[in-house]
């Protein structure tokens, strides 16, 4: 089957067959459920694995691209047209590598497994659908098929206030998308192709090919942004997040925090940028100063959460306020530390979650007042989160610091006010992390309850350890994603430079 | 053979560390202990090789590099993972794995029976792993991994007895004070590769030394990236205003502070601007700001050491002291003697250091230096070598302290900074008060231990074992002999200034060499005068601790606030609660949490929400279900229609 046009499509179709057999099986047969999930998710994962090793690091087009007409009607030409370069490429194998995790850190769901493994698998079809489509109704379409499951992960199998989290998870980005929505149908009027091609509109837009006025490009842009800055979340866009983390089931927190987030800013670098560069240029400043400020308003507001699972989840807004400082620098370095960062962060948080998911099972609490001097019951559980804790704040030699370091290294040879004040964070992030943990882990059992809980099982180990490797490969050895990145990247940057090259020419011209 | 293949010296740490890191909970306590010692031993024993084939190279040949792999490639950003040993990394790493190979036999009996010990273990192997990455790195961005790796080993061993509130407490300060100062480091490599686009020490030094062959006269770019990194060295040597953290992290167990926070991490920060010589001899402006941060904190925390009763505070402050004297060194253009200082520190405060860990062993852990006392008999072994260790920090003539501070001092003079220079001597007579008062109240006088009149079964204190005498004897051999690498001019010639001279020659050497490097007579002068200061604090402290008991009490009560501001070291801590770490506390909860996205921002989400509620409700009884009330609706529509096509637009 590799090496056809249907390699990616297969991609989709195995998880989504998966979801159709999970549909066939009887309720109550829970170990089979679960088996077969995390059957058909390792293997969507290993297939993909197959994607990394057939990438070629140097091709400037998408690849493994497949393109059919899908819908003609009249003059509406929509193409089911999917295909990877080196930034979604690594995006997808976050999403595989991700899901059969979750699925493990699943067993605790007892009631309603069925329709829970089925969303779970539904998910990764449009999570996967999102990274691959080339076609604007495609990709709008994955990106609000992966709103439905997830409202109900949330709504059904959430905390307490479930139903507030999930109705406003989902408003929100509902609110975000409609514009998205708008936008793409606007942007048709301006294609004589009558397409929703991205490749090709792209391509329209650099030659000139579709004239956007300025006014249009801006209002364009603002509405995809507005959609992906919800989803990102970018600050002051962000309060869904606290209350869907708090409430949401393990398994979708990490995938909410692991892997939806980056369709945010997967979005930004994949869409706004390449088709309204100029909009992007001009707004950069303003969305620059949102995410220095979201950098330090989460690290604070974190600071001083009583919860743990709210505190990772504002922790969340300020590394993802790295990532679009990183992407609105229009500079190599910033752009691929801003790619990289998303996959780290998907990693480390995915991993917290996982961690206080696990505290969760034992513990039936997230508040931090409620543990303390769990290090001495729980020593294998400490030192997995110590070891996640330092990714996260990036320290040299595992992944965080270097995703961070680009992003923080490309905004100051353009910027070097916005990274030296984005670099506070670092310190902030030190801070809230060292000190949840402390409060957590440090000091004598005060709490009778905490004396009797069990250290990590053989599962839980199997999910952690496979995630401990990556970090530390990620940061030893980064060339091995920063390489296939490269031209993709480029690409990116080479689309701003020629929007702003013009300018520099019209004020030397004024010099004269 | 030995010489290519240097860096593997790394590796054995590193492997000790994992194994018993990983492993190490299922061992029994001797295979711990020898796993740890004899990779660290391995590594020793590599840097003695590679010494030793090393001093036969010529000496413009001294500068190998090791590559292993690329790290971070992104566009033009480069950093390899490889090493680079010269002779300035070269004398580090003996001293790192040396008293590191010292210091893990001392713990073998030092930590006896811990529970947490494979814990212990496993984080001092890491320690010695990052610090020899640290110093044999051959970038900037490398060097930051072993200098935020030996942070988190500082900050795990710190807070080893995770239990004590305290020691959490402690290791997060040390941790997050000394981000704050990594946070300059990191931007002042940012700049570095912005200037340079390099961050490879043998590329930026070439084309600064090209670059900036003139000395500038305005701060400019290299005044920008030596100052930045200058903040990272703040925070790593524990110098003001980022020196808060150190004291503290005396809850780390002994040997912890002798190695980590005395012998070797706490002088990353001299190490780094020694490497960086060739940045900071072109930035005047950097080297003053230096000095005068150096010397100030030197007599700051000699002054506050003076007045501490726990052995290992009085040990912690003076290590702050020492280190401001190597910064003043630094600052003064003297790298070589700052270096010298470095080593000749790590010797005797290391000493210092175990010998106090031997006393609060005997003593079962009594740390208070007034229920101490008449030591002497009981512990002659750590009594004599402290005694050496004491001595050379005082700086008395022929032992190694007075050889390398004495050429901190001449070096500040001969730069025309007298004013700098009386400081240091001030400095040097404070030293020697509060290391004779330290070993006055340990040894010396009556028994005021509280415990020994309790009528316990075994009343009298006893020396440990040989794994902790053994490294006391060794280190007072070194802390005796060191210093005569690096005689004087007026005495022979300095070998360390010139062994290290080719790790130097990227320095800017514009300066005309003072007029004074040798006026002998003037040189001899001064020494005399620091060894007069030093013996009336010695004098002092003998009077006031020996003669009679009381007067220091007398003292502290006729000056009460002062006392008590120096007991509080100036209430720096309490100063920084108020003013940082209170406010950003109240303000992240009150106006950001609180406010910001509880009330605004929500409520701003909420309020869309029931002002679309509050609509529909008046908007829904047009649904009525009249019938009558529908047509009237419809005609109403019909009519507007009728009246828009009509009237507004025919």
């Amino acid at each position: 089957m590799f090496g056809t046009e249907l390699q990616l499509t297969l991609l989709l179709l195995i998880p989504g067959f998966g979801a159709l057999v999970i549909a066939f099986v009887p309720s109550r047969k829970i170990h089979l459920l679960r088996g077969t999930s995390l059957f058909f998710t390792s293997l969507t994962f290993l297939y993909s694995l197959l994607f990394f090793t057939h990438f070629d690091p140097g091709a400037e087009t998408m690849q493994f691209v497949q393109k059919v007409p899908w819908l003609n009607v009249g003059v509406l030409h929509i193409h089911y047209h999917v295909g990877m370069d080196g930034i979604s490429l690594f995006l997808v194998i976050l999403t595989t590598f991700l899901m059969p995790l979750t699925i493990l850190a699943s067993w605790g769901i007892e009631k309603k497994v069925r329709p829970y493994m089925f969303f779970m698998l539904l998910l990764e079809v449009g999570m996967i659908g999102v990274f691959v489509s080339l076609d604007l109704i495609l990709f709008y379409i994955f990106w609000e098929i992966t709103l439905i499951p997830m409202y109900f992960l949330i709504g059904v199998w959430g905390g307490k206030r479930r139903v507030y989290a999930a109705v406003k998870f989902f408003i929100y980005t509902m609110a975000g998308s409609l514009l998205m929505l708008a936008a793409i149908l606007t942007l048709y009027f301006f294609n004589e192709a009558q397409n929703f091609d991205l490749v090709e509109i792209t391509q329209r837009l650099s030659l000139n090919q579709i004239i956007l006025p300025f006014p249009v490009e801006l209002l364009l842009f603002l509405a995809f942004f507005l959609a992906f800055a919800v989803k990102v979340p970018i600050f002051p866009f962000h309060t869904w997040l606290p209350d869907a983390h708090v409430e949401a089931p393990t398994a979708a927190s990490v995938i909410l925090a692991g892997v939806m987030l980056k369709m945010g800013t997967y979005g930004l670098l994949r869409f706004c940028l390449p088709m309204f560069p100029s909009a992007s240029a001009a707004l950069a400043p303003a969305i620059s100063l949102l995410a220095i400020v979201g950098i330090i308003y989460g690290a604070l507001v974190a600071l001083v959460q009583t919860d743990v699972k709210k505190l990772v989840a504002y922790s969340s807004v300020s590394h993802m306020g790295f990532v679009v400082l990183g992407i609105f620098a229009f500079n190599l370095q910033s752009i691929e530390g801003a790619t990289f960062q998303m996959l780290s962060h998907g990693l480390s948080t995915g991993a917290l979650f996982l961690l206080v998911g696990m505290l969760y099972d034992r513990r039936h609490t997230h508040l931090i007042q409620d543990f303390g001097g769990l290090a001495h019951v729980m020593p294998r559980l400490a030192a997995f989160f110590m070891f996640i804790m330092l990714s996260s704040i990036g320290l040299p030699g595992l992944n965080g610091f270097v995703g961070e370091f680009l992003i923080l290294q490309g905004t100051f040879l353009e910027h070097a006010g916005r990274a030296a004040f984005a670099a506070s964070g670092i310190v902030l992030s030190a801070i809230y992390m060292l000190w949840v943990y402390q409060r957590v882990f440090m000091g004598a059992v005060q709490n009778d309850q905490n004396r009797t809980l069990t250290d990590l099982n053989f599962r839980e180990t199997v999910i952690l350890v496979p995630i401990v490797l990556l970090v530390v490969w990620m940061g030893l050895h980064p060339s091995t994603f920063l390489r296939r990145m490269d031209t993709s990247v480029q690409k990116v940057v080479d689309r701003i430079e020629q929007v702003r090259e013009p300018q520099i020419y019209r004020v030397e011209y004024r010099g004269h | 053979m030995v010489l290519e293949h240097f860096w593997i010296l790394i590796l054995f740490p590193l492997v000790g560390a994992a194994m018993n890191g990983i492993l190490g909970r299922r061992f029994p306590h001797p295979v711990i202990a020898w796993l740890s010692c004899s990779t660290v031993a391995l590594s020793f024993l590599v840097a003695l090789l590679s010494f030793y084939n090393f001093i036969r190279l010529p000496e413009d040949q001294r500068i190998l590099t090791h590559h292993l792999f690329t790290w971070i490639q992104s566009g033009n950003f480069i950093s390899e993972f490889s090493f680079l040993l010269d002779p300035l990394s070269m004398v580090m790493i003996l001293v790192v794995t040396g008293v590191g190979f010292l210091i893990h036999i001392y713990s073998l009996g030092y930590m006896a029976g811990q529970s947490g010990y494979y814990r212990y273990f496993a984080y001092l192997n890491l320690f010695i792993f990052m610090m020899s990455v640290l110093v044999l790195a051959d970038n900037y961005l490398l060097m930051f991994v072993g200098w935020e790796g030996v942070g988190l080993c500082s900050y795990l061993l710190i807070g080893y007895s995770f239990e004590k509130r305290t020691a959490g407490d402690a290791a997060k300060k040390a941790f997050i004070l000394n981000r704050i100062g990594d946070v300059g480091f990191l931007i002042g490599v940012f700049l570095i590769f912005r200037t340079f686009e390099s961050v490879q020490y043998l590329t930026v030094f070439q084309a600064v030394s090209e670059q900036f062959a003139v000395m500038g006269t305005e701060f400019g770019v290299l005044g920008a990236i030596t100052l930045l990194l200058f903040i990272g060295a703040t925070g790593k040597s524990a110098q003001i205003p980022l020196y808060v953290w150190l004291p503290d992290a005396m809850e780390g167990p002994t040997p912890v502070s002798a190695l980590i926070h005395a012998a070797t991490m706490v002088t990353a920060g001299v190490y780094m601007i020694a490497r960086s010589a060739p940045l900071y001899s072109r930035a005047p402006e950097t080297l003053f700001i230096i000095a005068v941060v150096g010397i100030s904190t030197a007599l700051l925390a000699a002054l506050i050491a003076t007045v501490q009763r726990d052995i290992k505070k009085v040990l912690a402050y003076s290590t702050i002291s020492q280190l401001g004297y190597m910064f003043l060194a630094m600052g003064v253009g003297a790298f070589g003697a700052g270096v010298f200082h470095l080593l000749t520190h790590a010797f005797f405060k290391a000493l210092l250091f175990l010998g106090s860990g031997s006393v609060i062993m005997a003593l079962h852990h009594e740390q208070d230096l007034f229920k101490m006392g008449g030591l002497r008999k009981y512990l002659p072994v750590t009594f004599y070598t402290m005694w050496m260790g004491a001595l050379a920090i005082a700086g008395v003539p022929l032992f190694s302290g007075f050889f390398s501070k004495d050429a901190i001092l001449w070096k500040t003079f001969a730069a025309g900074n007298e004013a700098l220079w009386l400081m240091g001597v001030v400095v040097a007579g404070l030293t020697a008060f509060y290391v004779s008062r330290l070993m006055f109240l340990t040894f010396h006088g009556g028994e005021r231990s509280e415990k020994h009149h309790q009528g316990a079964p075994d009343p009298s204190p006893k020396e440990p074992s040989w794994s902790v005498t053994l490294p006391l004897i060794i280190l007072a051999g070194f802390s005796l002999l060191a210093g005569y690498i690096g005689l004087p001019s007026y005495l022979g010639n300095n070998r360390l200034e010139e062994f290290l001279a080719p790790s130097f020659r990227f320095q800017f050497s514009g300066q005309a060499a003072s007029a004074m490097e040798h006026a002998h007579l003037t040189e001899v002068i001064l020494t005399l005068v620091t060894l007069a200061v030093a013996f009336l604090g010695f004098a002092l402290a003998y009077h006031f601790y020996i003669k009679n008991p009381q007067v220091a009490e007398r003292l502290a009560n006729r000056f009460p606030w002062l006392y008590s501001l120096l007991r509080r070291k100036f209430f720096l801590d309490e100063i920084y609660d108020w003013l940082i770490v209170g406010p950003v506390q109240r303000i992240s909860r009150t106006i950001l949490w609180k406010g910001m996205d509880v009330h605004v921002i929500d409520g701003l989400v909420h309020g869309t929400a029931s002002l679309m509620q509050a609509w529909s409700h008046r908007v829904k009884r047009i649904q009525s279900g009249y019938a009558r009330l529908y047509a009237t609706w419809i005609l109403g529509g019909a009519l507007l229609i009728l009246f828009y096509y009509y009237w507004i637009s025919p």
